[in-house]
Order: structure tokens, then sequence, then C-alpha cells
């Protein structure tokens, strides 16, 4: 069944600003699982601006399945146990444009489709939210199968999935403008 | 590319200075461009990502268009907060030093809705703002007003079952920045949302009626249609007013769910 006529118009987004981190941070933000612990991971990246300059004010944020597809419902997300896995995490960037999480890799949430973290990016200067996704480098086949990917040329899809560090975690920079810039979504 | 990233505070101000004048007009045009663009059948964003008055997005907006996805799964869910993530003294601005903060005590009351008008029960409404001087107190404001040692401008609560919530704190002076010469920032406050799905995802601002900088503002106007500024403006409530302690204002955030984020019949997801 389809959904009805909406009925409200939703509130317009506006930039999040310069002055941010000291309502939006919290303890362990970027810990969406406890740093080392089994099958945690760092994904991290910088993010860039069309000149190629790294950002210093924009803050990255990713959801994701848990390693076996589940998705998160235990509420009180937002504190930290350091054994829980929230599948949220918040990141800010630092002076260079580097943002960090700690967290596991998701599993897939259907049979045969790619995993990715959902991911949000904030930033002074960006006067509204911007949706992407960060793809785990899986083997081609299971990311040709994406109905996303499959819709992208080669250069569209290389923003998208990110790479595999040689210590085991996984590399991936945002750029919100330029020649490699990054596919963003609307829904 | 740079391998030494610039200062951040040296980013702030905008290269070329223009005057008011010239970014009033350039927000005209661009709002007379874009109205006749969506009478010819164009559907725009709510909120352009491209708006050079606003001069720092210049080189920090999308060029191409969103690709339109179907959600997966995981975006169609959002982070499980609730109630044992805040306490409740977070949602009173006013409570969090050893003394009163200076400035008109506010209380701010609205709901959460999704398009179609349902209350989002247990959902995290994070804000932060200025003080009554028009002050930040993060370490790279330089706008040379006082701070106050009494307020922080940071809480966060989470709706109740009617989704609603409720915070008391202290009006938002105006406060200037280097956009350009004589930028003034309506006063405001900040609020972060997530509904029920991450596609809902949303970070705005809420304004007071009335305010004569809505018309200067480049970020405001970033908004290019009438009907969804207005919607960023609070209404004076005087039900809302405490006697003897604090002016109400109402303000109600609706976030944009795509068709797929409806579920009957189910209270929540
Ligand atoms: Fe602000």
């Amino acid at each position: 069944m389809g959904a009805p006529r909406k009925t409200h118009a939703p509130s317009a987004g506006q930039t999040v600003g310069p002055f941010f981190a000291f309502g939006l941070a919290y303890p362990k933000m970027h810990e969406v699982v406890f740093p080392h612990s089994a099958g945690a991971i760092v994904l991290g990246g910088t993010v860039f601006d069309g000149a190629g300059a790294p950002i210093p004010d924009a803050i990255v944020e990713i959801w994701g399945a848990d390693a076996d597809g589940s998705v998160a419902r235990a509420r009180g997300a937002r504190r930290r146990d350091d054994h829980s896995f929230t599948g949220f995490g918040r990141a800010m960037t630092d002076d260079e444009g580097h943002y960090e999480f700690w967290t596991r890799e998701p599993g897939p949430s259907g049979s045969g489709a790619a995993p990715f973290f959902a991911a949000v990016v904030f930033a002074r200067g960006l006067p509204d939210k911007l949706h992407t996704r960060i793809y785990l480098p899986s083997d081609a086949a299971v990311l040709d199968a994406d109905p996303l990917l499959a819709s992208l040329d080669a250069d569209e899809r290389a923003t998208l999935v990110a790479t595999r560090t040689p210590d085991g975690g996984l590399h991936h920079d945002i750029r919100l403008q330029g020649e490699k810039e990054t596919v963003f979504l609307a829904f | 590319m740079t391998d030494i990233a610039a200062a951040p505070e040296s980013l702030l101000a905008a290269p070329d200075q223009a005057s008011q004048r010239e970014i009033t007009r350039e927000i005209t045009e661009l709002h007379a461009a874009y109205r006749t663009r969506e009478g010819a059948g164009e559907t725009l964003h709510a909120t352009m990502h491209d708006f050079p008055p606003y001069r720092s997005s210049i080189l920090r907006h999308p060029t191409k268009n969103p690709k339109l996805v179907d959600p997966e799964t995981i975006e169609l869910f959002s982070p499980a907060f609730g109630q044992r993530d805040v306490a409740k003294i977070e949602s009173d601005l006013t409570l969090q030093h050893a003394g009163e903060p200076l400035g008109e005590r506010i209380t701010v009351r609205g709901r959460l809705l999704d398009s179609w008008g349902r209350p989002l029960a247990n959902q995290l409404v994070e804000i932060w703002q200025a003080n009554s001087a028009g002050r930040y107190i993060h370490q790279r404001d330089q706008h040379p007003a006082p701070l106050d040692p009494n307020f922080t401008g940071a809480g966060r609560t989470v709706t109740d079952d009617a989704g609603e919530y409720l915070f008391t704190t202290i009006k938002p002076g105006p406060y200037p920045w280097k956009n350009h010469v004589n930028a003034w920032r309506p006063a405001h406050i900040h609020f972060s949302v997530f509904g029920t799905s991450f596609t809902q995802r949303l970070v705005t601002q809420m304004y007071f009626p009335g305010d004569p900088l809505f018309a200067l503002d480049p970020i405001y106007q970033s908004i290019h249609r009438q009907t969804d500024r207005d919607n960023l403006v609070s209404a004076y409530d005087h039900d809302l007013t405490v006697p003897e302690f604090s002016m109400g204002y109402r303000f109600d955030i609706v976030v944009d769910g795509p068709d797929a984020t409806w579920t009957e019949g189910e209270e929540e997801h």
C-alpha cells in the first residue's frame, strides 16, 4: 500500500554554522564500538572543499547495521557503555579536516545486498545536510549488484566505496565539490 | 591540494567583503530566478546548497544533482535514543551554573512531527545558541561581546509520548559575522533532530517573530520560499508564558519523510 498524501510541509534545513561543537559534542561520540574490541576497526578520512582544502568545521555522522546485518534498537544509544553496539556515531573534523570513528563493519541488510554505512555530512558553509553512503570494499560482484552503485559510472562509484588500509581499517574521503565530488543522495 | 590546512578562524571572513546592499541585491535576483525555474516546473530543494550570497558556501556545495535512491533498510531506521540518554536538567539552560544567566528568560515548546503530522516520541532534540549578548562560548567566536559565566548555551531533551519537547533558556542576541560588511545574524537557536528514519535527519535554526534582520541574512534567505522561511519562525504564545518567570515561544518541527518512511499501524520503528 502506498503512503497517503503528505499533510505537513517539512521544516527546511539550515547550516550547522561555525560554533556547533559545544552543542553537539558528547563523550565518546565517535566510538560506535569500544576501541580495540572484537571486530572494531577505524573508519576515517578527510572532508575536502572544492579547492581541495580540508574542511576543519564539518561533522560526519554514520549509522550502520551490526556485523550480522541487524539494526540496533535498544533505547539509550547516546550513552556509551563501552560494550553495546549502537550503530550511530558522530565525528567532528579536526583542524586538518580529518574525521575518525571506531566501529564494526556492517553486515548486509538483505540477501546479497552490498553493506554500507549510511552517512550524513554537515559543515559551516554548507546550507543544508548532505546524505551519502560509505560502502565496504566488497568484491566486485556484490558491488555490481547494488542498485545505486550499478547506476553510477566508475568515477562516481569510487567516491562511495571505502578503501582498506594496511592495518585493516577503512579510509574514506568526502569531497563536497570538485572533480572527484562525492555522490550525494536524495530519497 | 593543500598539505597544511589554513587556521580555521582565518576562514571565517569572506575575502571580498561585499556591502549589505550588494548581498541583498544578489539575494533578490536569485530568489526571482528560482521562482522562474519553479514556475517552469522545476522542483528546487527548500534550502539552496548553491547560494553564493552565503559566501563560505561557494566552495562547499555540491555541483551535481543528488542521486535519487530508494532508501535501504538501515536508512529507514534511526538511532534508538530514549529518555535515559539525557538528564532532565539538560533541557534547562538557565540551571547549568551557580548563578542565573543574564537576559530574557524564555520557554520554547513544540512538537516533532513527520510529514503526515504524526508526533514522534522518544526523539533526541539538541539545541545550541549564543548568549543574550550574541556571544557563543566557542573559543573561535571573536565577537567582542561579553561572555556570561552563568550561560553555556547548549541543551538537549527527548520528546515525550505526544512528540513534545520543552526548553527553558535565554533569548539569544543577534551577532555579527564576517560574510560581508556589517553582516548580522538574526537571533536564532540551532536545532538538531533525527526522526524515525535516518533520511529525516535535520539540523535547522529557530528564529523569533518580526526580526528586522531576516531580509538581510543570506543564511536565512538560502531558504528560497517565503512559506518555508516562515515555518522556521517561532510564534509568541502567551499561554506558554509563565507568570513572573518567562516568555513563551512555540516552535513545531516537521521532518521530511519519503513515502518509504510511512508504515501503517506501527507506532514507531
Ligand atoms: Fe548561530
